[in-house]
């Protein structure tokens, strides 16, 4: 089986995550979408690990650490969301301008 | 101006030398035992008797010791060495710290022992009493510290890294009293116009490190005068950059703006930064770099010896035109420096050094005098004093000496130094240079007595009743003036040349001309000036009128122009010109004019102080100013303007980034 | 052609339609669901790949507690359960479908350029292995990690908690 269909499809996910980062207006569906390009990354890693053979498992390895992060993440994105809600009584991120002059 | 033989004079010369032993090993000492007094005084100093003075004190007396320990070791059997730590590496760079004990740096060893010590002896008086006393030895201990890295530094990374911690610490202490506005924006002017400069320091440590493949300053110097092909190639460039670097410590022209302004410290602090530990940092880089200079980057010299005139001149006459004593004092230090720049540029090493050495003493003093005066009287406007010599005694007296010495008159430590950069540069053959020089020791000598005779004679003109300061303040003062008074005996042409052996004794050798003997046309001319100019002060401040008044005969001279031009009308006629509160003036001029002579005297009078209010006026204040404000306000105004596409949404923000993300792929998949 | 790489084919192209779903689906608990779906065919791809152990992880981890979190944020904060046209930033699209479908250009490119080889697909992997090699090797950013989610717990904690004495009356 040819690597190629698996990197392109790994490459596919990620822009589509980039494109739901860019379109979502709600907080929690930017995360979803942010998921989304890590498990592309995921994807190719593993693959990368299945093409070389590797004894040392080094792709695999780094998967488990990206999934680990990935849950720290979510984790600490959902509680600033859920802070920013309380404040802002809406998940909308338009309305997030903090970051104006 | 650069020695033909160089070469060839470099083969022959067998400089005496020794390894200095333990001593010179544990010179590491004095350079440590700063930071670790400051980290003391920071934890523990409030809960000391004297809220942490006595560490401090302490310190500075121990580099004091020490560095007398070295500087007599060096004086009876010479030392050249240097010691390195090697702390890891970057690319085939070796990441060394050590420290250096050569003639150069015991010299400026024992000038921030000395001057360290006598200064902080006297702040504990004089800051006694005034908010944040502890910390302020903090930062003064460091500020010492930082200069003695600086001074001890055998790498260039070292060197930088004192250079910037000594820009810091002035900050700090510039700033002391940051809760009024204009401090901490003069402490903010002096940083701010020592990274500029900083910046050329550092392009030009980076430009001779790869061109010369180390950091080491004493193997830069052997490959400069080894006709090294590389290090060639960039001379130029890095001697005038490190020269910019030079320029901005060393407040030469035009980045000597920071200077005057940073009048805005505690008394002490001027007095430190003006003699021993900030203002020589450039002029000690000069000297270390000298064999570079000298064996690669004559050009560059040209250029020092350009900068270094234009300062001593310009900032000398903005100096007659000050009313506030520290800015006089102030702008003297400019012109001093100028001087020590010119003597480097013109090639004569030791006499800019010698000229370093005697001026950190007697400049201590001054400032320290100033200090005390400013002490009695709470105001910094000489307009405001007047009458001293009577009350303050001992700062009269110190102040003198300091003043004298300043102006060059023998036998004191100003005239040997400024004797031998003025011989150096009629020996080198720059006529106009020299007669600049000359002309400089003439105003030098002009606005100091004018200084001294508005502040201790005529009459106080100030309120309540000043009194001598406390024997803490006078003791450093005395103790300042005996050497400004010996401390040119050391370099007498003819007599006794030591202070040449020891700043020469180096492993990278100096080739530089010191004359043998008393150059009498320099001599003469340095002499004649400053008798000159102190006469001439004193006539125009004292013998024709009130000190006091001496101002205002120059202030108006418009006046003083149409008075030229009808020279034989009556005084009446004035009266329908003049305005009537000026009659008084008129009166004054009219009998000022009635010989060839007091007119000939007035208008060298008038022409200096013209000259340096159009220095001050246009040059200070309309150019370099101007320029630094419009900088300012057009980063204002653009950035209200770029403000704009920061619209806070985060998915524009990513659509930017991402954009900039493809562009950049694309061009290198594409283009590269 | 074998049977497994049909398969294969099969399983990339319901990874990428349930990704494309998750993005332009206009109702949330859909997103979370399609998500889900996503998520379970790169689990199947991982043990194809013969990371038995990887695919496990991602089962347990995403799919069993990160779309159950999903889901609480959905609720907590209130999002429309139903289809909602409020959903996307319209404005937005065109030039996201521009970059997105851009950087998937690149990507591609460069890989079609670069990577020709097959993958070896193995008995699978020894979870004994595995876990040698993360306690030997990777030992230093295993404890990292550790600490990386224990701070991630605090500030979780930290930031959702609601603090009483700060909270105004209105803001619940």
């Amino acid at each position: 089986m040819s690597i190629q269909p698996i990197l392109i499809a790994a490459a596919a996910l990620f822009s589509i995550g980039i494109y739901g980062i860019l379109v979502r207006r709600n907080a929690v569906m930017v995360l979803l979408s942010i998921e989304l390009i890590l498990n592309s990354v995921n994807i190719n890693f593993v693959a990368f690990n299945a093409m070389l053979s590797d004894v040392f498992l080094n792709g695999q390895i780094f998967s488990i650490f990206i999934i680990t992060i990935a849950a720290a993440e979510v984790g600490i994105g959902l509680a600033i969301v859920l802070m920013l809600f309380r404040n802002r009584e809406t998940a909308n991120i338009n309305e997030f301008d903090l970051m104006k002059w | 101006m650069v020695n033909q033989n160089f070469v060839n004079f470099f083969a022959e010369v067998k400089l005496e030398y020794t390894d200095g032993g333990v001593i010179a090993e544990f010179t590491w000492l004095i350079v440590v035992l700063p930071f670790l007094a400051a980290l003391l005084i920071t934890f523990l100093g409030k809960y000391l008797p004297l809220k942490g003075a006595e560490l401090a004190l302490g310190t500075v007396l121990f580099i004091f010791l020490y560095s007398s320990a070295l500087l007599y070791e060096h004086a009876t059997k010479g030392i050249a060495n240097e010691f390195f730590i090697n702390v890891g590496s970057i690319g085939s760079y070796d990441l060394e710290f050590g420290w250096v004990v050569d003639g150069l740096s015991i010299m400026m060893y024992f000038v921030v022992g000395t001057v360290s010590s006598l200064v902080f002896l006297y702040a504990t008086n004089y800051m006694q009493g005034e908010i944040r006393y502890t910390f302020f030895f903090t930062s003064l201990t460091l500020f010492a510290g930082s200069m003695l890295v600086l001074v001890s530094s055998p790498t260039l990374l070292q060197l930088l890294i004192g250079w910037e911690l000594v820009g810091v610490c002035s900050y700090l202490l510039i700033g002391h009293y940051w809760e009024k506005k204009e401090n901490s924006s003069a402490a903010m002017k002096a940083f701010i116009t020592n990274k500029i400069a900083d910046i050329g320091l550092m392009i030009g440590i980076i430009v001779l490190a790869l061109s010369t493949k180390t950091l080491r300053i004493s193997e830069i110097l052997y490959q400069s005068t080894h006709n090294y092909e590389d290090i060639k190639t960039v001379a130029y460039l890095g001697g005038v950059l490190l020269f910019i670097g030079a320029m901005g410590k060393s407040a030469q022209f035009p980045l000597h703006v920071w200077l005057p302004d940073a009048m805005a410290g505690p008394t002490p602090v001027s007095a430190l930064m003006h003699a021993a530990t900030m203002v020589t940092a450039g002029v000690y880089l000069l000297g270390r770099m000298f064999p570079f200079y000298q064996g690669m980057a004559s050009e560059a010299l040209d250029v020092v010896l350009l900068f270094g005139v234009i300062t001593l001149l310009g900032a000398g006459l903005v100096a007659v035109v000050q009313d506030d004593l520290k800015k006089v004092l102030a702008y003297s230090t400019v012109s001093q420096l100028g001087y020590m720049v010119t003597a480097m540029g013109s090639g004569a090493y030791t006499a800019g050094l010698f000229h370093l050495w005697t001026h950190a003493f007697f400049k201590a003093l001054l400032f320290l005098g100033a200090g005390s005066v400013i002490h009695a009287v709470h105001t910094n406007n000489m307009s405001e004093m007047g009458g001293l010599r009577k009350e303050m005694p001992r700062t009269f007296s110190t102040f003198i000496i300091g003043t004298v010495a300043l102006a060059g008159l023998p036998p004191l430590a100003g005239f040997f130094s400024k004797d031998e950069i003025l011989a150096s540069l009629n020996h080198e053959g720059h006529n106009i240079y020299f007669i600049i020089s000359v002309l400089g020791a003439f105003i030098t000598a002009f606005y100091m007595t004018r200084a001294v005779l508005l502040t201790f004679f005529g009459e106080y003109r100030g309120d309540g009743h000043p009194h001598e300061s406390d024997k803490m303040m006078t003791i450093p003062l005395i103790v300042l003036s005996g050497f400004a008074i010996v401390a040119g005996w050391v370099n007498i042409p003819g007599v006794y040349t030591g202070f040449t052996t020891w700043v020469t004794t180096r492993k990278n050798a100096i080739v530089e001309y010191h004359p043998e003997s008393f150059d009498l046309v320099a001599m003469f001319s340095g002499f004649s000036a400053g008798i000159f100019g102190i006469g001439l002060a004193y006539y125009v401040y004292q013998l024709s009128g009130k000190a006091v008044d001496g101002d205002e005969k120059i202030k108006i001279k418009p006046i003083w122009k149409i008075l030229e031009n009808k020279y034989y009308l009556d005084i009446f006629y004035f009266k329908f010109i003049i305005d009537p509160v000026k009659i008084t003036f008129a009166k004054f001029i009219d009998s000022f004019n009635t010989n060839i002579l007091d007119r000939f005297v007035n208008g060298v009078g008038v022409t200096a102080s013209k000259a340096g209010d159009i220095v001050y006026n246009n040059l200070d204040q309309e150019g370099i100013d101007k320029v630094l404000n419009l900088s300012s306000s057009g980063t204002d105004t653009i950035g209200s303007k770029v403000k704009l596409i920061q619209t806070g949404k985060t998915q524009q923000y990513l659509m930017y980034f991402l954009v900039g993300v493809i562009v950049i792929s694309l061009i290198i998949l594409l283009v590269l | 052609m074998e049977t497994i790489d049909i398969f294969s084919y099969f399983l990339l192209l319901l990874l990428l339609l349930s990704g494309i779903k998750v993005v332009t689906t206009s109702n949330v608990i859909h997103a979370a669901i399609f998500l889900v779906f996503t998520l379970a065919t790169t689990a199947i791809l991982f043990i194809l790949l013969s990371a038995e152990f990887v695919a496990l992880v991602l089962v347990l981890v995403y799919i069993g507690a990160v779309i159950v979190l999903f889901l609480f944020g959905v609720m907590i904060t209130r999002a429309p359960l139903g289809p909602n046209a409020e959903l996307d930033n319209d404005q937005n699209k065109l030039f996201a479908t521009l970059i997105s479908l851009s950087i998937f250009g690149i990507f591609t490119y460069i890989l079609l350029q670069t990577f020709d080889s097959t993958v070896v697909i193995s008995e699978g992997t020894s979870t004994k292995l595995l876990g040698e090699i993360l306690l030997s090797r990777f030992v230093f950013p295993f404890e990292l990690v550790s600490f990386v989610l224990l701070g991630a717990l605090i500030g979780g904690i930290t930031l959702a908690r609601k603090d009483n004495a700060l909270m105004d009356e209105d803001q619940i």
